[in-house]
């Protein structure tokens, strides 16, 4: 018996034996309550990953890097609002503030998402946990929508907090109502769609790799670094006088997506050469692209989790 | 509680279930094979995760093709293979586990507590699972295949990876899933002689097919075997001799153990029928005036049942023994 307690210490081993055989002899109990099934254990199953994506209910250095880049996301929003209110002005010093953030902060959400996608999936896979959740009632589309829903909600209060902060200071410092909850709507829809892709991508890459780290790389990679190729390649197309392929190249990284359809249709700058965005016809197959992809991405998610099975 | 109907599961290179057909009644059944055999495909098959290329199979009365969430509510599964983090509690992941099972919140507490501490798991229970022992594992891996009360537990090499003394421990614990707990247990190993002691019934596969399905006490009952040693005395210089012819006088025949091996013949083989060849010995021994030096029951191990020439197996009985 000595083998189950290694760290205890010799002193206390054969007390705290005899107190366990004595608990042993309580009886066993069965369970005649309520058992709530699959809805239920999606919802517990969301919840906890949720809350895991911040590091609720873990360890103290798994919260450090979600809270760190969520307060890196708010703090220029807190600060604009605080400019704002002290210039007395009548707009935020960002123009587009709402729909422009995100884009401006892409490095830090993508940052959170090559984090915790990875914390989210390969764990279970690495620990080869996945087989107990499916030796349950829960089955494989369970899973993946709750993991999904979990990691995009995430992201959704990572990229809507801010855009909360600028509005409530917005609206404190008594600018245009109507304006600012019109742009602070068009915000939610973006970071919404942005939440849902970049969740998708995410999990896709972090499903394929249970070793974390080179997860967190793939992540980054196809985030980051295809944003900066995709503005490259688009202001190397515009500098040679082929503006017509630049709302093309936009479809080949996350972010461009995400500003294109915003751009089209709720106006303002692009971060595309020149500032202007896609057409409204471009931009339709800018949200088509990106409906089609999150879809992509929960089938491919789907597909995964049929093969892992047992 | 299982019932297999020509059940077979041929994979691309392999036939790991061939034509298989058993039934499992309540109780403790282990299931027992060498590596390859079949027994987790089997176990996949009937947790409903894994269809089978042919025949039918039933769980609680549940087909595994079409009730498969019915299944899966009311069975607790053991993986053979490592399956908890790390970095969490035994206390945290099984609550987890319990909710995942449909459990409320507070129903999943209390039953992770009790549950922990009827395998075993006390005050370690919450520290990170990484610095547990493979025992401690084990029963953590048990306790969420318990934790929602099921009606059925499917073990799956329960007793891997553990020492003499936590093998024995598993084994007992296995039998008090049964005996005080009230759920069937289906219990995997390639260890014929572990499961001797701790099931009712055991069900033998290899290379797919089923090579026998019996109760224990079948096979052990009828096969008990008595040894006995008796003193010699000045009235009965060959004590042994003596006691065969009395009881050979009184109808029990007995055979001398090792014959024809030099000091052989003190030891005296009888086939004991129930308790009354017992009380018959020792009567017998008392009226002839000798001491009975040894009186023990010779156990005949599930092992003995087969005569496979296959060398897997036979390594299996090595151990079993
Ligand atoms: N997914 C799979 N694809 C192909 N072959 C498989 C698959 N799963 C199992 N097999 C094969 O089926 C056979 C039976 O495997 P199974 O895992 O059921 O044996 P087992 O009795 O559990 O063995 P062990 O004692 O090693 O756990 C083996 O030959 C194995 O290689
Ligand atoms: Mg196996």
């Amino acid at each position: 018996m000595a083998v189950e307690h290694p760290p205890a210490g010799p002193g206390t081993l054969g007390t705290s034996r005899g107190d366990q055989s004595r608990i042993h002899d309580i009886g066993y109990r069965g369970y005649d309550g309520p058992r709530l099934g699959r809805a239920y254990a999606r919802r517990s199953l969301y919840s906890q990953s949720l809350r895991g994506a911040y590091g609720l209910g873990r360890s103290v250095k798994s919260k450090v890097l979600p809270m760190l880049l969520f307060a890196v996301m708010c703090v220029p929003a807190a600060i604009m609002v605080a400019v704002a209110v002290a210039t007395k002005a009548h707009e935020l010093p960002l123009a587009h503030a709402y729909t422009r953030y995100a884009i401006v902060t892409q490095a830090v959400i993508s940052l959170y998402v090559a984090a915790q996608a990875p914390q989210a999936v390969s764990r279970d896979l690495r620990f080869k946990t996945v087989p107990l959740y499916f030796s349950r009632p829960i089955e494989t589309a369970d899973y993946v929508r709750a993991k999904f829903a979990s990691l995009a909600s995430a992201l959704l209060i990572l990229t809507g907090a801010p855009l909360l902060v600028m509005y409530v200071g917005s609206l404190l410092a008594k600018m245009g109502f109507a304006h600012q909850s019109e742009e602070f709507a068009q915000g939610l829809v973006s970071v919404a769609l942005l939440s849902l892709l970049f969740a998708g991508i995410g999990l896709v890459i972090a499903a394929v790799t249970p070793r974390r780290g080179f997860g967190i790389a793939a992540v980054i990679a196809v985030l980051t670094i295809s944003y900066g190729a995709v503005s490259t390649l688009q202001a190397i197309a515009d500098a040679q006088g082929s503006a017509g392929a630049v709302p093309w190249i936009g479809l080949f990284s996350p972010v461009t997506l995400i500003d294109g359809v915003q751009s089209a249709f709720f106006g303002g700058r692009s971060s595309f050469p020149g500032g202007v965005g896609p057409s409204h016809g471009e931009g339709a197959v800018y949200v088509l692209v990106v409906l089609g992809l999150i879809a992509a991405c929960y089938a491919l998610l789907i597909r995964r989790y049929k093969k892992v099975g047992l | 509680m299982i019932a297999t109907e020509s059940l077979s599961k041929r994979f691309p290179r392999v036939t790991a279930l061939d034509r298989l057909s058993v039934d499992i009644g309540p109780g403790v059944t282990g299931l027992v094979g060498a590596n390859g055999a079949g027994k987790s495909t089997l176990i996949k098959i009937l947790l409903g995760l894994s269809p089978a290329s042919e025949g039918r199979a039933r769980v609680l009365g549940l087909d595994v093709a079409t009730e498969g969430a019915a299944i899966r509510e009311r069975v607790g599964y053991m993986p053979e293979h490592d399956c908890l983090p790390p970095d969490v509690s035994a206390t945290e992941f099984v609550v987890h586990m319990a909710r995942m099972s449909g459990l409320p919140p507070t129903a999943a507490r209390e039953r992770t507590a009790d549950t922990l501490r009827h395998v075993g798991l006390y005050e370690e229970r919450y520290r990170p699972i990484g610095g547990y022992s493979t025992g401690m594992k084990q029963r953590v891996k048990l306790a969420q295949a318990l934790v929602h009360d099921p009606q059925l537990v499917f073990l799956d090499e329960p007793t891997n990876g553990l020492d003499p003394v936590g093998r024995d421990e598993m084994l007992g614990l296995i039998r008090r899933i049964h005996t005080d707990f009230g759920i069937s247990v289906l219990v995997t190993s390639h260890l014929l002689g572990e499961l001797e002691r701790t099931c009712d019934h055991v069900v033998v596969v290899d290379g797919g097919k089923l090579l026998r399905s019996s109760s224990t006490t079948d096979f052990t009952q009828t096969t008990t075997t008595l040894a006995i040693e008796v003193t010699d005395s000045d009235e009965h210089p060959d004590g042994t001799r003596a006691v065969r012819e009395a009881l050979h006088a009184r109808g029990v025949d007995t055979h001398a153990e090792g014959a024809g091996l030099p000091g052989a013949g003190h030891i005296l083989l009888l086939t004991a029928a129930g308790e009354e060849t017992y009380d018959l010995v020792r009567d017998v021994v008392a009226d002839l005036g000798l001491g009975l030096v040894r009186m023990e029951q010779r156990r005949h191990h599930i092992s003995e049942v087969f005569t496979g020439s296959d060398e897997q197996r036979k390594e299996a009985v090595g151990h079993g023994g």
